[in-house]
């Protein structure tokens, strides 16, 4: 490029000629470099912005290329990356506290049609009634023809029901996979585990949701898809549960009861080892509700947890405990025991109207389980005090078991608290409560005075609870139970090689229309287990059990409950690991001899 | 030089389009291998489930019940009962075992031990 210079010497010396001022030149051309300058800047300026503009419209065509795509494409899953996060089944199963299966899923099939797909209505009718017994062929037969589109048939097939739809070949009848909940124990833990239904259906999927018992009430723990490949463990064991049963089971027949529960507790952790009610279900094919008559009559209701009884003489237990804490008195002192005793227009009389009197000592009262030895007590107790203690230990609220069951079981309290109902609380009459209520209210005491909550799942490691008791007043309260197997009521609780402590009760059960049958007792023996160093508790309760064995019927808890209660021990603290205090048995000759 | 540079740059080029191309079919091999491998595992996850669930319905201890008793003749099993349970020292000391084995006279010993191949 020539520069041209800005004051060219030829256009100067004429313009001095004409008489010009030659500095005109030299700024005309000052302003024609600018200009050339300028433009030159621009040019560069919108080059630049140019490819500035490009670059950002291909950035964001590619943005907007790739939003299309994937609007409009189906999705995918990244299969490139390894699929460590687990494509597993939708809801977490259930084991036992040693991880034997309670509850899984199954992968099956529903069936639905497609009518209009349909090539053959009528043949298909027929032969899907002939396979499964509760279609019949007409009324398919009008559902298929009466121009819908969409049809559920069954919500569940076998494998071999699948294969025999598929012979039947009909391009109108579709399966959708189906997830589910299998309970491979059948009725075992029946009341525990509850059961299960579909939600939401859709054809490809089905959600299942719990419907009862811990499927209910951990349902958002066990469809929580981060934690659906872990097991949720429960505290039960399957063999202590199954020894608990068929003992309950062969106690209510020999017993001639309508229906049995117990319970077993680790006092220590708050762990439920088993929960059994009889009569019970079997959770795969959960019978309807009941729509009249009494639920009780239902095998749904669960005796253990949602039956609110009155529990009779066990109550005891907490009348001499309360009073020992206080202070009031020691396990040797004498209490008036004269029956019977005369609380306003009331009379409070002993068992068969015999009388313990005219003293007894607090050990005895328990012993023989006098009514009016444990009224005195809660005289002297009063109230109130009463009140606070039986709320302590959990008898004015629901339990916190893990059953959606549980939080409806609300113990029956007399709305006023006169004296006589301190009396009749004190020996387990006018107030009602759950044998899962007395279950943990006696692990309080087995357990040197700290309450610890129940639950039916399983826990590691040491577990906080609330002092309710000083350990001397357990331990004391303890030693009494004890006696009330090796002296009083409960004779038949003595096992070979185990120390059993316990306290019988037996409540006359009330009638819907007011007042109480004279013939129908409710039996509870609530135990603990070994004595000498508590572990377990052990709640059995008979519905209406009579023992025919005698000359006449008996419907004591001490004829009825204790025996099953002690072949429950029996049987399960074997499993359970506790060893029988070998001193009680004779070496047989032969090993004998040997040594 | 510069037309040995140009051929050099094509060859690369035509190199790098053939490790391209392979690279890309043997990622489509690899991602559909992953994806069945993946679906073998769900199919296996879901047997072992199936397995699973199969092995506690048959080891569902009303059935192991019925089974000890059905079987009793040959097993003689019972529930575990606290007579069961016994002291160490009611258990006899097995007898000294013998310093040679009775039934076995010298000369089989070492016919053994000739027969050894060590």
């Amino acid at each position: 490029m020539t520069r041209t210079p800005l004051r060219p010497l030829a256009r100067i010396l004429s313009a001095r000629e004409k008489g010009e001022n030659p500095d005109h030149i030299e700024a005309e051309n000052k302003r024609l470099r600018a200009e050339a300058s300028r433009d030159r800047q621009r040019g560069r300026a919108e080059g630049r912005l140019l490819i500035l503009g490009f670059a950002f419209f291909v950035g964001f065509a590619v943005v907007g290329l790739r939003m299309g795509d994937l609007a409009a494409s189906v999705p995918e899953e990244p299969r490139s990356f390894a699929s460590g996060a687990q494509i597993s089944a939708a809801r977490a199963d259930i084991t036992d506290r040693k991880g034997r299966l309670l509850a899984t899923n199954l992968s099956t099939h529903a069936l639905y049609a497609h009518p209009k797909q349909m090539i053959d209505p009528p043949r298909v009718a027929r032969e899907l009634a002939a396979l499964f017994p509760e279609m019949k062929p007409e009324d398919l037969e009008r559902r298929f023809t009466d121009g819908r589109s969409f049809l559920w048939l069954r919500r569940k097939l076998s494998p071999e029901q699948m294969q025999a739809v598929h012979e039947i070949g009909d391009p109108g009848l579709l399966f959708g996979p189906r997830d589910m909940r299998l309970y491979p124990n059948g009725t075992l833990g029946a009341h525990i585990l509850g059961g299960s239904s579909f939600g939401a259906e859709g054809v490809h999927s089905a959600e299942v949701i719990g419907t009862a018992g811990i499927e209910r009430a951990m349902d958002a723990r066990l469809r929580d898809p981060a934690l659906a490949s872990q097991p949720l463990a429960l505290s039960i064991d399957l063999s202590v549960q199954t020894a608990m049963r068929e003992v309950l089971d062969a106690g209510m027949v020999m017993m001639n009861a309508k229906g049995a529960a117990g319970i077993l507790m680790d006092v220590r952790t708050g762990e439920v080892l088993s929960l059994v009610s009889l009569p019970d279900f079997d959770p795969n094919d959960r019978p309807n509700p009941l729509v009249k008559g009494d639920p009780a009559d239902s095998p749904l209701f669960n005796r253990a947890v949602q039956g609110v009884y009155e529990l009779g003489s066990t109550f005891k237990i907490f009348a001499t405990a309360q009073a020992l804490e206080l202070g009031l008195v020691n396990p040797d002192t004498m209490v008036d025991a004269n029956a019977p005793m005369r609380w306003g227009k009331h009379t409070i009389n002993e068992f068969q109207r015999k009388n313990y009197g005219p003293k007894l000592s607090v050990t005895d009262v328990i012993v023989k389980s006098s009514n009016v030895g444990t009224a005195r007590l809660a005289l002297q107790i009063g109230a109130e005090r009463q009140q606070s203690f039986l709320r302590r230990l959990g008898f004015f609220a629901p339990t916190s078991l893990e059953l959606s069951e549980a939080p409806g079981a609300r113990p029956l309290i007399p709305a006023r608290w006169p004296e006589i109902v301190t009396i009749t609380t004190s020996y387990g009459h006018g107030m009602s409560a759950s044998p899962m209520h007395l279950a943990t209210a006696y692990a309080a005491i087995a357990n040197k005075g700290v309450m610890v909550q129940p639950t039916l799942l399983r826990r590691e490691g040491t577990v906080e609870g609330v002092r309710v008791m000083s350990e001397r007043t357990a331990q004391a309260s303890v030693e009494m139970l004890r006696k009330v197997v090796t002296e009083g009521t409960a004779s038949y609780a003595e096992v070979p090689g185990y120390a059993i402590a316990g306290k019988t009760g037996t409540a006359d059960k009330p009638k819907r229309t007011g007042g109480y049958y004279k013939d129908k007792v409710i039996n509870t023996f609530a135990s603990i287990f070994p004595a000498e160093d508590p572990r377990y508790v052990l709640i059995v309760t008979l519905d209406e059990p009579v023992d025919t064995s005698g000359p006449e019927p008996r419907r004591t808890a001490g004829w009825t409950a204790v025996p099953v209660a002690a072949e429950v021990v029996r049987r399960v603290a074997p499993l359970l690991g506790v060893r029988p205090q070998i001193e009680t048995l004779v070496p047989d000759a032969v090993s004998a001899r040997r040594n | 030089m510069r037309p040995f540079l140009s051929v050099l740059a094509a060859l690369a080029l035509m190199a790098l389009a053939f490790w391209a191309y392979r690279e890309n079919y043997t990622t489509q091999a690899a991602l559909r291998e992953v994806s069945a491998l993946n679906q073998e595992i769900v199919g296996l996850r879901e047997s072992l489930n199936l397995q699973r669930a199969e092995w506690a319905y048959l080891n569902r201890p009303d059935r192991l019940r019925d089974l000890a008793v059905l079987n009793f003749d040959r097993l003689g099993l019972l529930p575990m009962e606290p007579e069961q349970f016994g002291r160490v020292d009611q258990v006899a000391f097995p007898p000294p075992p013998p310093l040679l084995p009775a039934d076995l006279n010298p000369v089989d010993i070492a016919a053994a031990i000739e027969g050894d191949p060590l």
